[in-house]
């Protein structure tokens, strides 16, 4: 008998025309943190989808505490103490935070569902281990880093002594971030271990006892992050060295083509997001949007879109008034978007792949004459786009949704990309995506820059925002609160910014 | 009792507002009103229960529109049923059982083979109207009628008493189903589960919630409300069986479904509303008081479905995931 928590012999999963999973073996020990590593489509989250119960496998053996398993539902994945928290959150939002949490594992008393010894429970357990809740708060109130706290609590519930965590820190702000990772070592000491899956090296680095390698279904190394830096890692997932900071030379913006004048927007529950912004993006520069997630970001680039209503203020780009236009028509005036929820808003999940990289362009003439679509120049455009962008695919035909999370973001990307838009609308371009590809999209992006097209970009990731923007606009509680050329906005001020602080 | 008031305040304050109405009238005229009130829950009794069948339904992700067929097919069954067994009894547990069947039927095509929801409530209508009329033999009548039950106390309460206290079976019984099936979605354990297979499948599969098999039960158990439903119609409300019985009622309950933002208390407020307002539109047609045609009296549910629709859509949220079939990946 080992001591191994999971220990997994030559698995192998199928996926018509991949192989995700290759002879992939891996070992767990008690109170070990293990950060699995790979490019986007490498394979991690079948791994442990398998691990979890959700996929079966198509070979190979998996033990868990020593006793071999078979499983086929994530019901006996979780009787054995697996717990996994998933990639997209698998919480139900209009449910509370305490029944999300007891979901599946309820007590009752007498034939009702015990809600007040739930909430009772949640709370308790919440304090225990430092990841306050408020029990009774719906799901789809509460901002993501809560949310993620829930998919914890919801397995340590669950006595679960082996977490599943796939890339948890994807969507969170940093200092949530490194709450968490704190809560992960909590974790490891009292013995519980961790399977943690993440593109950014910084954290594997900080918390990881060990790495695995995952490329093209298979591992090609374990290492400790003591005999290894960013760069090592960097280069043993893609196989090749990675340059992780951004290269570009100095902007030349030239007329200006988003002007944002005195905008206010409301948010989903009617509540001001945006608040009396002004703002302007001139050809040939890169603005960057740095902000906590939450300060009206995403109503912001939903307005400019056309996606969400305007209360007053006034958009207008290229010299036209587009306060009022659909989508459509701000897309015919060349603005490119790449949303925040590539899942929900960038692709049509039952879609193919060739049919998802004209959904922004369908109807021009090169794809569509006289009401026919013009199949040959749609899937040569989605052949190119694979290609250049690298997106890891069996072929243009496979739907968008069996893409893995970064491949998708990827075909996003090159989609909006490929067109030379004059305007380009970028929110959170590199979410989930592997550095590999990181490297890539950001030269994308200063090409586009340096072809002429005036590009905004969104993002949570602060170093994103200051290795690519020209000029950095910190958005606070709706507002921009300033505006700093490149050389000024120093990482401590714009933080303190971020926060609602001041320059000083 | 004060929680039960405070999650429920919009369909307990509209009942008691309608009681309080309806108090006063029957100091003006007892007759009348209680004359009204009986026709008016009579009409609401199957809207309630069929509301009761789509809320079950959609509540666990399963779009219902073959209520109309399910429940056709269950007072064909409970009328026909009585008259060969020569036992009203009988035929209302082959009337439910009927519903079972149907429900089973609906079951295992939208939630087993992941058929579309809508084709397949379409195709349980279709054969229902179908074979109801092919098999449908006039001319037969009810062993012995459908016996008054009076509760005893509840049913001396002036007005109420004679309207909802003193009825068939099915009729008393609708009460308190509803209760039931309010205290079961939104209290028990089921309740929980069924919710958030309905909301959000793929969360509840995570927390080791079989989905289909949760919506295979539920959707199975709501038809026999749909056979009680059924039974109703046939046994107690018209006594007898005629083809197309059911008269667009499964599509109504749908609209008061709907309309009661998918909440048992709701939909039973709405159906009672439906009810004594057509209550109301005949007592007026029979005091001449005003005078349309017959044929639009009897348009009144389908013109009011869609007015509530056009109303209450988008004001109300439906569970997530109705209408979607749930595939595991994989
Ligand atoms: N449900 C599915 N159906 C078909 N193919 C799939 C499915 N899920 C994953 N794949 C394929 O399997 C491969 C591995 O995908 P997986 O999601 O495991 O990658 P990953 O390492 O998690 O990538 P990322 O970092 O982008 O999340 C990819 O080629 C993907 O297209
Ligand atoms: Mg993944």
């Amino acid at each position: 008998m080992t001591d191994y928590l999971i220990e997994a012999k030559n698995l192998s999963k199928k996926f018509p025309g991949v192989l995700a999973n290759d002879n992939v073996s891996l070992t767990l020990e008690k109170g070990e943190i293990l950060a699995l590593l790979g490019e986007n489509g490498a394979g991690k989250s079948t791994l442990v989808k398998m691990i979890y119960g959700l996929y079966g496998s198509d070979g190979g053996e998996l033990f868990i505490k020593g006793q071999k398993v078979e499983f086929h539902s994530p019901a006996e994945a979780i009787a054995k103490g697996i717990g996994m928290v998933h990639q997209h959150f698998q919480l139900v939002p209009v449910m509370t935070v305490a029944e999300n949490i007891v979901l599946g594992a309820e007590k009752t008393k007498g034939i009702k569902f015990d809600l007040v010894a739930a909430e009772k429970e949640v709370t308790e357990l919440s304090i225990k281990y430092g990841l306050e809740v408020d029990a009774k708060a719906r799901i789809e109130d509460l901002p993501v880093g809560m949310q993620q706290r829930v998919e914890i609590l919801k397995m340590l519930y669950r006595k679960a002594d082996i977490l599943i965590m796939d890339e948890p820190t994807a969507v969170l702000t940093p200092q949530e971030t490194d709450e968490l990772l704190k809560v992960m070592q909590g974790f490891a000491e009292k013995g519980v271990g961790v399977i943690f899956i993440t593109h950014k090296l910084r954290e594997v680095l900080a918390i990881a006892d060990r790495v695995v390698v995952l490329r093209n279904g298979k591992v090609v190394g374990t290492t400790r992050p003591k005999d290894t830096d960013q760069e090592g890692l960097a280069t043993m997932m893609v196989g090749r060295s990675v340059v992780l900071d951004v290269k570009k030379d100095l902007a030349n913006p030239k007329n200006n083509v988003l002007q944002v004048k005195n905008l206010n927007v409301r948010d989903d529950r009617r509540l001001p997001a945006v608040k009396d912004l002004t703002l302007e993006v001139r050809a040939g520069e890169i603005v960057g949007i740095a902000g906590v997630e939450g300060n009206g970001q995403r109503e912001l680039v939903q307005a400019i879109t056309g996606l969400r209503k305007i209360d007053s203020g006034t958009v207008v780009i290229n010299n036209e008034d587009v306060t009022k236009l659909s989508p459509h028509k701000i897309h015919e005036l060349g603005v490119a978007h790449v949303p925040e929820d590539r899942e929900k808003d960038g692709l049509v999940a039952a879609y193919s792949i060739a049919d998802n990289s004209v959904l922004n362009r369908f109807d021009e003439k090169e794809f569509s004459k006289a009401g026919v679509r013009q199949i040959g120049a749609i899937r040569a455009l989605a052949t190119k786009l694979v290609e250049k962008f690298d997106v890891r695919t069996p072929s243009i035909d496979t739907s968008a949704g069996s893409l893995s999370g970064g491949n998708k973001q990827k075909l996003v990307i090159a989609r909006e990309l490929i067109w030379g838009p004059k305007l380009l609308i970028a929110a959170q371009p590199t979410r989930g995506v592997d550095v590999g590809s990181i490297e890539f999209i950001h030269n994308q992006i200063v090409a586009a820059r340096d072809a002429g097209s005036a590009v905004l970009l969104v993002s949570a990731e602060l170093d994103e925002v200051l290795g690519l923007a020209d000029r950095v606009a910190v958005m606070y509680a709706g507002r921009i609160v300033a505006i700093l050329n490149q050389k000024d906005a120093e990482r401590n001020k714009v933080g303190r910014l971020m926060a609602g602080g001041d320059v000083n | 009792m004060l929680d039960f008031i405070k999650d429920n305040r919009k369909p307990v304050i509209t009942l008691g507002l309608v009681t309080v109405i309806a108090y006063v009238f029957y100091f003006l005229d007892e007759i009348k009103t209680t004359s009204v009130l009986v026709f008016g829950w009579g009409y609401a009794v199957p809207l309630v229960l069929a509301a009761m069948v789509g809320i079950i339904g959609e509540r666990t992700g399963v779009v219902n529109i073959g209520i109309e067929g399910q429940m056709l097919m269950s007072a064909f069954a409970s009328f026909f049923g009585s008259v060969i067994t020569g036992n009203i009894y009988i035929g209302m547990l082959i009337g439910i059982a009927a519903g079972l069947i149907m429900g089973g039927f609906l079951a295992v095509a939208a939630v087993k083979w992941e058929m579309d929801q809508i084709i397949a409530g379409v195709v349980i209508n279709i054969v229902a109207a179908g074979l109801t009329s092919f098999f449908y033999a006039p001319g037969k009548t009810l062993p012995q009628l459908v016996p008054v039950v009076s509760i005893p106390i509840l049913s001396d309460i002036p007005l109420i008493g004679p309207v909802f206290f003193r009825n068939g079976i099915f009729a008393l019984a609708t009460l308190f189903i509803v209760l039931a099936v309010n205290f079961a979605i939104f209290k028990t354990r089921w309740g929980l589960r069924s919710r958030s297979v309905g909301e959000y499948p793929s969360a509840a599969d995570a927390a080791g919630i079989n989905v289909t098999r949760v919506r295979m039960m539920n959707v199975t158990l709501a038809g026999a409300l749909a056979g009680c439903a059924g039974a109703f119609l046939a046994l107690e409300a018209a006594g007898t069986f005629a083809r197309g019985l059911t008269a667009g009622r499964g599509f109504l309950a749908l609209a008061i479904m709907i309309f009661g933002a998918w909440n048992p208390l709701g939909a039973l407020a709405a159906a009672l509303f439906f009810g004594i307002s057509t209550a109301i539109a005949s007592q007026l047609q029979a005091d001449e008081v005003i005078n349309i045609p017959q044929q639009f009296v009897n348009l009144l549910p389908f013109v009011m479905t869609l007015i509530v629709l056009s109303v209450a859509v988008g004001r109300v949220r439906p569970p997530a995931a109705a209408g979607q079939p749930y595939t595991k990946e994989g």
